[in-house]
């Protein structure tokens, strides 16, 4: 579903990541895990197309990303070409990033009405349902900023899947939310993982989670892969020094 | 106080229908300009930026009574036609304005934080969509208390049309009053401050208005309703809503 291959990407002089290759299968479930600043968000951000790549080809359901094939030649995509392969992903932020100028309702039913062109009617159905699934479903006339963090974070949960994306992102979805809130997202994101078969990349400090709800786990260092393996064996028992270390200290904190 | 003053105020009000058509009519003209003006001033073509910025700062850097004489004395000169001299000062308060609107305009559409674009393009909307659909209503909140200084100075700004002999409020005081009551100075021109000061204070009035319709619907505020039902709700169902 996702290919990376060989991609580099730096900002000014900081190689951020390095010749990274890695494939994901469809449906699969993948958490990204490591220390800050290890490149981990910068994957998410290029495949919502957020920040372009410096070298390298990124691919989804089997078209090019990063890049466009212009006559025989394979050059960066432009903004139309981007926008056409992004309505395959779908992205929850950290900070929820809800729109504060529209209403819950508002912020479900623009792209589906405005980008896949369903009726209000039919939009506001998926609405429903999909606040129904969150459970907010009595909250679709509040506004945004009416809500908890919890709240609004499965609002942008919600929002994101009713562009019924092939792929989710998400980025450190509770780090923002109150110690209490944390499990009903994540109990809600396990659930979401049960019953469809979205691909869904994941970036997450929540360990407990990352072990149940993944099928790989890859620990990042330094901008590179140093070990991708079920989340069994990445917890129970890793290869690499820094992942013990990274594990202990994430886990004794 | 004069006795004069039932013959003086009549007279100056006279002024006021130039004075008010002057400002609604810049107003208007600031709002079409520095809108498209601002956001062009955010193109990612260079020759676009360089265009906008060339109208911004020669409108911004030049005296607005030249602009004013250009436009109503030289104009005709060149392109042998005259306008009227209210249009002609409706226009140059509008390009006037209009070029210090459209830094406001920019710096508003600035000020909307990156993740909302973020939170846009991951939602697939295309840049036309994010910017009218997402950023711009609410870099609204932010441009109209500046945009209400702007209409202030615009509305004062109206006495230069005194100059193109426009009949509005600082003319009549000027040109009709003074001549036939030279001995009511203090009250004449008290009066205009007074008539400009009221003019701005209901500007001022429609402008909060304004601000709290916008800023209502980004949420700054919530709306009364929300408020009195929040009240209502008492403060734990929020907190335990929370939780669900």
């Amino acid at each position: 579903m996702i290919t990376f291959d060989a991609v580099e990407k730096r900002f000014g002089d900081n190689v951020v990541l390095r010749e990274l290759s890695f494939d994901v299968a469809p449906g699969e479930h993948v958490t990204l895990i490591g220390p800050s600043g290890s490149g981990k968000t910068t994957i998410l951000r290029l495949l919502m197309t957020l920040e372009k790549v410096n070298s390298g080809t990124i691919s989804v359901a089997g078209r090019y990303l990063s890049h466009m094939v212009k006559g025989d030649k394979l050059v960066p995509s432009d903004e139309k070409y981007c926008r056409e392969v992004r309505m395959r992903i779908g992205m929850v932020f950290q900070q929820f990033n809800l729109f504060p100028n529209m209403t819950v309702r508002g912020n479900l039913i623009e792209a589906p009405t405005r980008v896949l062109g369903l009726s209000k009617d039919e939009a506001n159905a998926r609405a429903q349902d999909l606040l129904d699934l969150v459970g907010l479903g009595e909250k679709i006339d509040a506004h945004p900023t009416q809500l908890s963090g919890g709240q609004q974070q499965r609002v942008a949960i919600a929002r994101a899947l009713a562009m019924r994306p092939d792929v989710l992102l998400l980025d450190e979805v509770t780090s923002a939310l109150d110690p209490e809130l944390v499990a009903g997202v994540l109990k809600l994101l396990r659930d979401i993982g049960e019953s469809t078969d979205i691909t869904i990349l994941c970036v997450t400090h929540e360990m407990g989670f990352a072990r149940d709800f993944s099928d790989r786990v890859m620990m990042f260092d330094g901008g590179r892969v140093i070990e991708d393996a079920p989340p069994e064996k990445i917890f129970s028992d890793p290869d690499h020094r820094r992942t013990q270390d990274f594990l202990q200290a994430v886990l004794n904190h | 106080m004069s006795d004069n003053l039932s013959r003086i105020v009549p007279v100056l009000l006279q002024g006021l229908p130039p004075t008010v058509i002057a400002t609604v009519g810049g107003i208007v003209l600031t709002i079409l300009l520095s809108v498209p003006a601002g956001l062009l001033l955010l193109s990612s073509r260079r020759w676009v930026r360089v265009l906008v910025r060339i109208y911004v700062e020669g409108f911004r850097g030049t005296s607005e009574v030249v602009q004013l004489f250009w436009i109503y004395f030289v104009l005709p000169v060149l392109i042998g036609f005259q306008l009227v001299p209210l249009w002609a000062g409706v226009l140059v308060l509008g390009l006037n304005h209009g070029a210090y609107g459209a830094e406001i305009v920019r710096g508003a559409v600035q000020s909307v934080p990156r993740a909302q674009y973020e939170g846009a393009i991951a939602l697939s909307l295309s840049p036309a969509q994010r910017m009218r659909r997402v950023i711009f209503p609410q870099a609204l909140v932010e441009m109209l208390p500046p945009m209400n200084n702007l209409f202030i100075q615009l509305l004062k700004s109206t006495a230069i049309l005194a100059l193109i002999t426009v009949p509005e409020v600082t003319r009549q005081a000027r040109d009709v009053l003074i001549p036939n009551y030279g001995d009511d100075t203090i009250l004449i021109f008290g009066l205009v401050f007074l008539v400009y000061l009221v003019l701005a204070a209901i500007l001022t009035a429609l402008m909060r208005l304004a601000e709290r319709i916008a800023s209502r619907r980004v949420g700054r505020r919530p709306s009364r309703a929300a408020r009195v039902a929040a009240r209502a709700a008492g403060p734990g169902v929020s907190d335990r809503m929370a939780g669900i």
